[in-house]
């Protein structure tokens, strides 16, 4: 069991960056394929006979029973392989199912029932020999329906709201006695909406048989284990007769954290038909056949005395889950680690809708909580009189304020000040409206970004070959993030090798486990078990080297052994690793190497840190806002690459400017359907919407989260953002919509109650 | 999709022909928007009429001193066209306040005309909506209608019309050229061209079976200041809130509508010596908001208020 200690006192090569190429701008490893067409999604992935199609058909009820299936012209038309509903699929493990007790996910059947608990819940499902055959004879299936009046009015139902499973509202002090005696006072609530993940690649999958206990599955997730075990427990088969890869992964930002009726429909059509067969998502169906991100209502309540110190706080949020579900958009908890106050009450409620499942997002707690807390802030810093960003560094703890932890790094004060430099904080006027450009009346908002930091177990494989080249083998994912790129930066700088001879492997059942992408432990997850498997090849090499009478190296301290340009070394006596290899090990070395989280790592509160700063523009005729400029200034560790983790830095925050003013999905309640189907109705930014935006990395090591003194910048990014644009509203016309996103109709009608 | 056959037309009287020699033949320029529609299913035609490499792309000067610009002509090149930007501006910044560069460079000028609507129960074949299966109902009204028009809807629909280079047209009084299966060719009002919805919202124009638009044809400029705006989500590739086209002294409004609406009362009440702002007034008196589209009604009021005066020189 290691420690933090250990980490602390250990040097590694990562640490040492002899070769710089940590934190170097690497360009994308696997770039070139991606940006030429040619890296093989799990739907391009060439199997190796021709693949019949799949197409999945929603039911067109949100809660009720299929009662009947007229299914003759579907089977009838052309090319039609397999027209299946509840009635006739195949015979699946019930839901939950761990035939195998130690599976990290249970079995996930499709067409298992009757009964509908969401609209678009697959519910029936055609395979042709072409696509054009399948989309064509499914739109002759002819379902019939039992429906029920759905339960989907989230803000007609907040009187439902529970606490979620196993959870109460965290509270110290007495927040209501601290707030009643607070002289400066915010009390506001907000609404953030549904929002869907609109990956670019929505999710597909492709499977085949190589015998009856053996599936070989491609598909897009983020977690490749928990898509293997599912898969199995679904088929009914060995954990390891299911070969699942996910190479390449266009975004899952959360919505492919797990696998859907995709994956289990493709394999086991596969089965029945004797051939491979694909299944994709179309894009209308992704809005409710995959998660989205809960509808929240947020009530927010602070007391501060006149110098601007919180007294107390609290954040109670209401959100929704699917009938069956208990997932709990965490918008509260983010809170309790960023501001001092002795009296808190945090806490969540939970109402179940007959809505599609919801799920992780993106930040998930911090993306939709910073919308509220961290406006409250400018709010309560506007009663003030005192600047916004002054107000949150009077309100800097110098331990973890929940439960009195050191924190392990803390530069959100630096982060403050260093973008309020940056961006010119100083041209901002207090008092809202002051500035013109043009028809624009400009503003200026800033908010806080925190997000936890987490190390989870993982396991990896470093490989030398006769070559010099050194393969890295993971069951790890990179969803667009650079995993690839950061994975083959650690191999190369541990090694002594150029990029150029590197060769990473991911995305596959069979490599040796990691977690997978999620929750910003990615790169620190990963790279720390490639860190410990590059170790251990060093090693080894080192002592062949020492031990080969043939080396030049023979007989000395395998521990002085150094590695650079391919080459191995003890002072001047030195052989090129290919050298060594070939004479001795020819058919190349293997070793492995795993991280896990420190015992005493929960003595200190790992977070990361950051500071948004925004400038928007406002047309008072129409409402319309356009961001003009933004900045983030972020601490998050040692940064891997500076490119890659700049991009997803960059990227979580015009998801930021997305949430705060166009994104949103409506419920009809009629039918318990979201209004905005495809990406002409949902609308994320485009490149218009997005002027100057830059992200800034604060050099920091962060011994104490990992070896590599890393942390995540994956949702980072996106906590705190949406704030610093509504912020920046407020500054240029003096009014403030909560109920986002901040769209020209709902501003527009808050100008005019001010007479704008 | 639908199986269907494919033909490429030799000239626009050929296609008109064959348009109506062929029950359920569809006319395809761009595709920008026939192919989505199919891919849906919500367009079922069984026989397409590629007529977009037909010649009639050209755009040329009449002997009246206006402009004729071919039906083929992509969106791109008419925004683009010295002639349109010098003298019809407001053409210009319409075509570039829609769709995308992408879509731009494929759209034809007759297929933006017929574009079809962008509500959303009309894309979503699980709803009922007049417009797409006649007799089901429409969704939108009691639905999320946001978007929906506060001019000219009826019971049956209370969908726009989301082109915004129709805007402009209906403000610069364009004509639209046809022929007809027949051979005959005609020009037709473009302020004709689409009906309200009616009870039969199912029917968009006036154009018969088969008849092939071949040109859009623009009078001399109007005398006095162009402009053109238009309020969206997002900063491009939106569909809008609401859009206004000002040439001289005429005006149209954008997505308020199931066709561009020509605002006969602001400019009559502007000819009088009204305001702008008590023009934009008397216009909307006329308006019938559902709820949740009731913003459209200041949104028009300020934003024509402003085109004006930005078409006069005085800025916003």
């Amino acid at each position: 069991m290691s420690s933090v200690a250990d980490w602390e006192a250990t040097p590694n090569p990562v640490k040492t960056n002899r070769a710089g190429l940590i934190g170097k701008p690497v360009d994308r490893y696997e770039g070139p394929l991606k940006v030429t067409g040619t890296a093989p999604y799990a739907y391009e992935v060439q199997p190796p006979s021709p693949p019949a199609y799949g197409v999945m058909i929603g039911a067109e009820i949100a809660v009720g029973r299929v009662t009947g299936a007229d299914l003759a012209a579907a089977r009838a038309a052309p090319g039609v392989l397999a027209v299946w509903t509840h009635e006739n699929a195949p015979a699946q493990p019930p839901r939950g199912t761990k035939a195998h007790p130690r599976s990290s996910a249970g079995s996930r059947p499709a067409l298992d029932g009757d009964r509908v608990t969401y609209w678009g819940q697959p519910v029936a499902f055609v395979v042709a020999d072409t696509l054009e055959n399948a989309v064509a004879a499914a739109h002759l299936v002819k379902l019939s329906y039992a429906p029920e009046t759905p339960n989907v009015d989230f803000h007609g139902r907040l009187i439902d709201g529970v606490d979620p499973p196993g959870e109460k509202d965290v509270e110290v002090g007495d927040f209501e006695a601290g707030f009643k005696a607070s002289p400066v006072q915010v009390d506001e609530t907000w609404t953030t909406p549904i929002q869907n993940h609109c990956q670019m690649e929505p999710c597909a999958s492709l499977a085949w048989w190589e015998g009856p206990d053996r599936c070989i599955a491609h598909t897009s997730v983020q977690m490749v284990k928990p898509a293997q075990h599912g898969l199995a427990e679904t088929l009914g088969i060995d954990r390891d007769g299911v070969h699942l890869m996910t190479r390449y992964i266009g975004g899952g930002f959360g919505g492919k954290g797990q696998t859907y009726d995709d994956l289990t429909l493709a394999a086991l059509a596969a089965r029945e038909l004797g051939r491979p067969v694909k299944v994709a998502f179309t894009r209308q169906q992704m809005m409710h056949g995959t998660i989205h991100r809960p509808a929240t209502l947020q009530r927010v309540r602070l007391g501060a005395e006149k110098d601007g110190r919180l007294n107390a706080f609290s954040i109670m949020t209401w959100t929704h889950c699917h009938s069956d579900g208990a997932f709990t958009e965490h918008a509260s908890n983010f809170a309790r680690a960023l501001y001092a106050a002795p009296n808190r009450l945090t806490g969540h409620r939970l109402v179940k809708l007959d809505l599609p499942h919801a799920g992780p997002m993106r930040a998930p707690g911090e993306a939709s909580g910073t919308m509220s807390l961290e406006v409250a802030m400018d709010e309560l810093a506007e009663k003030l009189g005192m600047d916004p960003v002054q107000l949150r560094i009077v309100n800097e703890p110098p331990v973890d304020p929940e439960n009195g932890r050191p924190f392990s790094q803390r530069q959100l004060v630096r982060c403050l000040q260093e973008g309020a430099q940056l961006f010119g904080w100083d041209r901002r006027l207090p008092q809202p409206g002051q500035v013109r450009d043009g028809r624009w009346h400009v503003g200026l908002g800033m908010a806080a970004a925190i997000r936890g930091n987490f190390l989870l177990p993982a396991k990896c494989s470093f490989s030398v070959d006769a070559e010099g080249t050194i393969t890295v083998r993971q069951g790890m994912t990179d969803i667009g993030t650079g995993t690839y790129t950061v994975l083959a930066q650690i191999a190369a700088e541990t090694l002594g090798v150029p990029l150029g001879k590197v060769v990473v492997e991911i995305g596959d059942s069979e490599l040796p486990p990691a977690p997978g992408s999620g929750g910003q432990f990615g790169a620190a997850t990963a790279g720390s078990a490639a860190l410990a498997a590059g170790v251990n090849l060093r090693r080894a090499v080192a002592e062949l080297a020492v031990g080969d009478a043939g080396s030049p190296l023979h007989g000395g301290d395998p521990e002085a052994v150094t590695f650079q340009d391919g080459v191995i070394a003890l002072e001047n006596r030195s052989e090129t690793l290919s050298d060594l290899i070939r004479r001795t090990r020819p058919e190349g070395l293997t070793v492995e190497g795993e991280i896990r989280p420190a015992q005493d790592a929960q003595r200190w509160s790992t977070q990361t840190y950051g500071a948004h700063f925004c400038e928007v523009g406002v047309d008072v005729v129409t409402g319309e806002v356009r961001v003009r400029r933004m900045l983030g200034v972020f601490a998050a560790g040692r940064i891997l690459n500076a490119k890659t983790a700049r991009s997803q830095l960059t990227g979580g925050m015009i998801w930021g400017v997305g949430a705060a003013l166009t994104e949103g999905n409506a419920v009809d309640p009629r039918y318990g359907s979201l209004i905005a189907q495809d990406l002409a109705q949902y609308l994320v930014p485009a490149h218009a919407d997005i002027g100057d935006l830059d992200a800034i990395m604060l050099d920091e090591v962060d011994d104490k989260a990992n070896p590599m003194g890393i942390k995540g910048v994956g949702e980072l990014g996106n906590s705190g953002a949406s704030a610093a644009v509504a912020n920046a509203i407020h500054n240029a016309v003096g009014v403030r919509v909560r109920d986002y996103p901040i769209t020209p109709d709902k501003l527009l009608a808050a100008l005019m109650a001010r007479g704008l | 999709m639908k199986p269907f056959t494919y033909e490429r037309a030799e000239s626009p009287a050929a296609a008109a022909k064959a348009a109506a020699l062929t029950k359920g033949a569809r006319f395809i320029a761009g595709g920008t928007n026939l192919l989505d529609l199919m891919k849906l299913e919500i367009e079922q035609p069984t026989h397409l009429i590629d007529v977009g490499r037909l010649p009639m792309a050209a755009i040329a000067p009449t002997p009246e001193g206006g402009l004729t610009i071919g039906a083929a002509a992509t969106n791109t090149a008419v925004a683009a066209h010295a002639d349109v930007r010098a003298r019809y501006p407001v053409l210009s910044q319409a075509i570039l306040a829609g769709g995308s560069p992408q879509l731009r460079n494929k759209a034809s000028v007759g297929g933006n005309l017929l574009q079809r609507t962008r509500c959303a129960y009309f894309y979503d074949a699980s709803k009922p909506c007049n417009k797409r299966a006649p007799g089901s109902g429409c969704g939108a009204l009691e639905g999320l209608n946001r978007n929906a028009a506060i001019f000219g809807a009826s019971q049956a629909c209370i969908a726009t019309h989301t082109s915004d280079m129709a805007v402009a047209l209906a403000a610069l009084n364009a004509r639209v050229e046809t022929i007809s299966p027949s051979g005959d060719t005609r020009s037709i009002p473009l302020t004709d061209l689409h009906r309200l919805p009616g009870d039969m919202p199912h029917v968009e124009t006036v154009l018969v079976p088969g008849e092939l638009i071949t040109a859009v044809t623009l009078p001399p400029p109007p005398v006095g200041g162009q402009a053109y705006r238009k309020v969206r989500d997002r900063a491009s590739y939106a569909g809008g809130l609401a859009s206004v086209a000002v040439a001289g002294g005429d005006l149209a409004l954008g997505m308020v509508a199931l066709k561009p609406w020509r605002a006969a009362g602001a400019e009559r009440a502007l000819r009088a010596g009204a305001s702008p702002a008590e023009a934009m007034a008397a216009e909307l008196e006329g308006a019938s908001p559902r709820g949740r589209n009731d913003f459209k009604i200041p949104l028009v009021a300020r934003l024509a208020t402003a085109a004006i005066h930005e078409a006069n020189g005085r800025g916003a």
